[in-house]
């Protein structure tokens, strides 16, 4: 186990390394100096100079790139133009907000998901189960950023239940994290449902059954253990979407977060910060699907990793 | 997902074959969707939404733009079924004329996606060797941006405005369908009928045209269908970011960011717009999942 999870770490390299070439491409797209944007106007011509011999922006791309990249890896990614603060600081510190927001609504998915999965696959070709794919495609189809407007329309402003934004506590999380949560809940109850009548079938749900188990048993002991590989599969592409997501959910919440942070950026044209976000939630989604990967081995020992 | 032939004895019988195949693969799948009343009531929602959109000239009320300054935030009346926005132009005329703009970033970004993904994909899955690594590495990359993450980049690139945003959702899509005609095309081209085509001496791009890629069509066409409502979120959400096709444009994100700052005072600014958004993807949903159902009854009914 040790030398397959050393394994997937060192396989991450050539990864991270096409995602950094990738932004580092991107960001060359943008016109305007480098060196100039990251001093910002007021610096003199021999300033901006002195920064582009530092850069070495005067030699051909692949050594700009080897430049970058060693400021990059030494966590110096320049400074935002606007506040002047070093984008590695102020991205590192909307990341806890992030991160905080992307667990809350990943539990929110998968509790909701697991159970309205579970009570449809019980209930399958029933009235409840109909009601609940109906619920689940209309929960895939809706606009998160209007779902959220709305719940801050009701739970905020008329009823003054919670916070209409900014972070802090956990009633600053609960629009939030259910507005994000809601659309990667509707795809997890799908297939937990389709999971779970897979298995139903099998031969050892009925032994289990036959044998006199609790009907609560054998679904939570039997089935939706071995249901769970599908699970965590679409879980994991979940995540990313999550993490996407993030961005949407904190605009609408106005939550200080690096996917309000990337959209206020873009807008202000502050590049450094915009590829600084982008490089951790690339980060963030990698090791994200690493984990998910790890986790299977946990769920399915039949998987070996030798 | 993966047609089976037999062994067809000559190239002129392969074709024969395939052609009477495909009649009754379609006409099959036609039957079973007319059978099927949730995608035949998704089918008729889009088809009048499409129609709205076509017409929308002789169908809105309104001009879109117009703003009657005496009647600014009103909220749904005989005059206004939907009421009237900040600016007090009609928001039902406006949700007419943004589906032609909705609409047509849905299909065009879908398209250009369809178009690119086919091709990297079909390059990939023939090929196969060291063209098809190189290609599903740089997909990988580009998966490390999920999601709508990978279209804002784009617009940070090129700037806002109608074409860029068909240009993001475009390659935003590229991925999904990469891998799914580069997985058709691993099994479709160990069958036969290619060997007997690549036997008479039909050059790659002749066998992937005319062999491969006829009988990957259902699959990369109940994808796009399914991917247009995506494609349609995806816009609006860029509008709604301020990151998708300017104001005073009646797209329906934009319309509803536009909205936002009165969601006290006039939430049916920001109620209707998203509304339209919804019933559009919702029904562009159950006509592609009948038509998955339909053209492939045996593919399983997941996510």
């Amino acid at each position: 186990m040790t030398q397959y999870i050393l394994r997937r770490l060192l396989a991450l390299i050539p990864i991270l390394l096409g995602v950094s070439i990738l932004i580092f491409i991107v960001m060359r797209l943008i016109p305007g100096d480098p060196a100039r944007q990251s001093l910002g106007p007021e610096a003199t011509g021999e300033q901006v100079e002195i920064l582009r011999k530092a850069w070495r922006l005067d030699e051909p791309l692949p050594m700009q790139y080897m430049a970058w990249l060693q400021r990059a890896v030494q966590g110096d990614l320049g400074r935002s133009t606007v506040s002047r603060v070093p984008v590695t600081h102020e991205v590192l510190s909307r990341l806890p907000a992030t991160l905080a927001l992307t667990v809350a609504s990943s539990l929110v998915a998968v509790v909701f998901g697991l159970l309205f999965g579970i009570v449809s696959a019980i209930r399958h070709n029933t009235l409840v189960d109909r009601g609940t794919m109906l619920l689940s495609l209309i929960g895939i189809c809706t606009p998160s950023f209007w779902l959220g407007l709305l719940l801050l329309l009701v739970f905020s402003v008329r009823f003054g239940w919670f916070p209409s934004a900014g972070a802090g506590g956990i009633s600053h999380l609960v629009l939030p994290a259910v507005t994000l949560g809601v659309g990667a809940a509707a795809v997890i109850a799908r297939v937990t449902r389709s999971s779970m009548i897979e298995v139903f079938s099998e031969d050892y749900v009925r032994t289990a059954r036959a044998k006199g188990l609790s009907e609560r048993m054998v679904v939570i002991r039997h089935a939706l253990k071995n249901a769970l590989i599908p699970i965590l599969t679409i879980l994991g592409l979940e995540f990313g979407g999550l993490l996407a997501g993030a961005v949407i959910t904190e605009t609408v919440f106005s939550y200080p977060g690096i996917g309000q942070l990337l959209i206020k950026s873009i807008n202000n044209r502050d590049f450094p910060i915009v590829q600084g976000t982008l490089l951790l939630f690339a980060i963030q989604f990698v090791v994200i699907n690493l984990l998910v990967d790890l986790l299977y081995a946990r769920v399915d020992p039949r998987i070996s990793y030798t | 997902m993966n047609a089976t032939l037999s062994a067809p004895a000559t190239i002129a019988d392969a074709t024969l074959e395939r052609n009477e195949r495909a009649r009754g693969l379609w006409s099959d799948a036609g039957r079973r969707l007319r059978k099927n009343a949730f995608a035949m009531g998704g089918l008729i929602v889009l088809l009048l939404m499409v129609l709205a959109a076509i017409f929308a000239k002789w169908i809105a009320p309104a001009d879109p733009n117009f703003q009657d300054y005496m009647s600014m935030m009103q909220g749904p009346s005989r005059a206004h079924p939907m009421g009237t926005d900040n600016f007090g132009r009609d928001i039902l005329s406006r949700i007419i004329y943004g589906a032609q703009i909705s609409l047509r970033l849905g299909v065009l970004g879908t398209l250009v996606g369809a178009l690119l993904g086919s091709i990297i994909g079909a390059i990939s899955g023939f090929y196969g060797g060291w063209i098809d690594s190189v290609l599903m590495r740089l997909l990988d990359v580009q998966l490390a941006f999920p999601g709508i993450l990978l279209a804002i980049v784009i617009i940070a690139i090129l700037g806002v405005g109608e074409v860029n945003v068909i240009i993001a959702i475009g390659i935003f899509s590229v991925p999904v369908f990469a891998r799914m005609v580069r997985g058709s095309l691993l099994s479709l081209r160990e069958q036969e009928f290619v060997l007997a085509a690549r036997a008479i001496g039909a050059p790659s791009g002749r066998l992937i045209a005319v062999h491969l890629m006829p009988n990957a069509l259902a699959p990369i066409l109940v994808l796009s269908t399914i991917r247009m409502g995506t494609a349609i979120l995806t816009a609006a959400s860029l509008g709604f970011l301020g990151l998708g096709v300017r104001p005073p444009s009646p797209e329906w994100g934009t319309m509803l960011s536009e909205g936002r700052a009165y969601m006290q005072l006039a939430p049916h600014i920001t109620i209707f717009p998203g509304l339209a958004i919804l019933v559009a993807v919702v029904a562009i949903n159950l006509f592609g999942d009948g038509l998955r159902d339909a053209l492939d009854p045996k593919m399983k009914k997941t996510g």
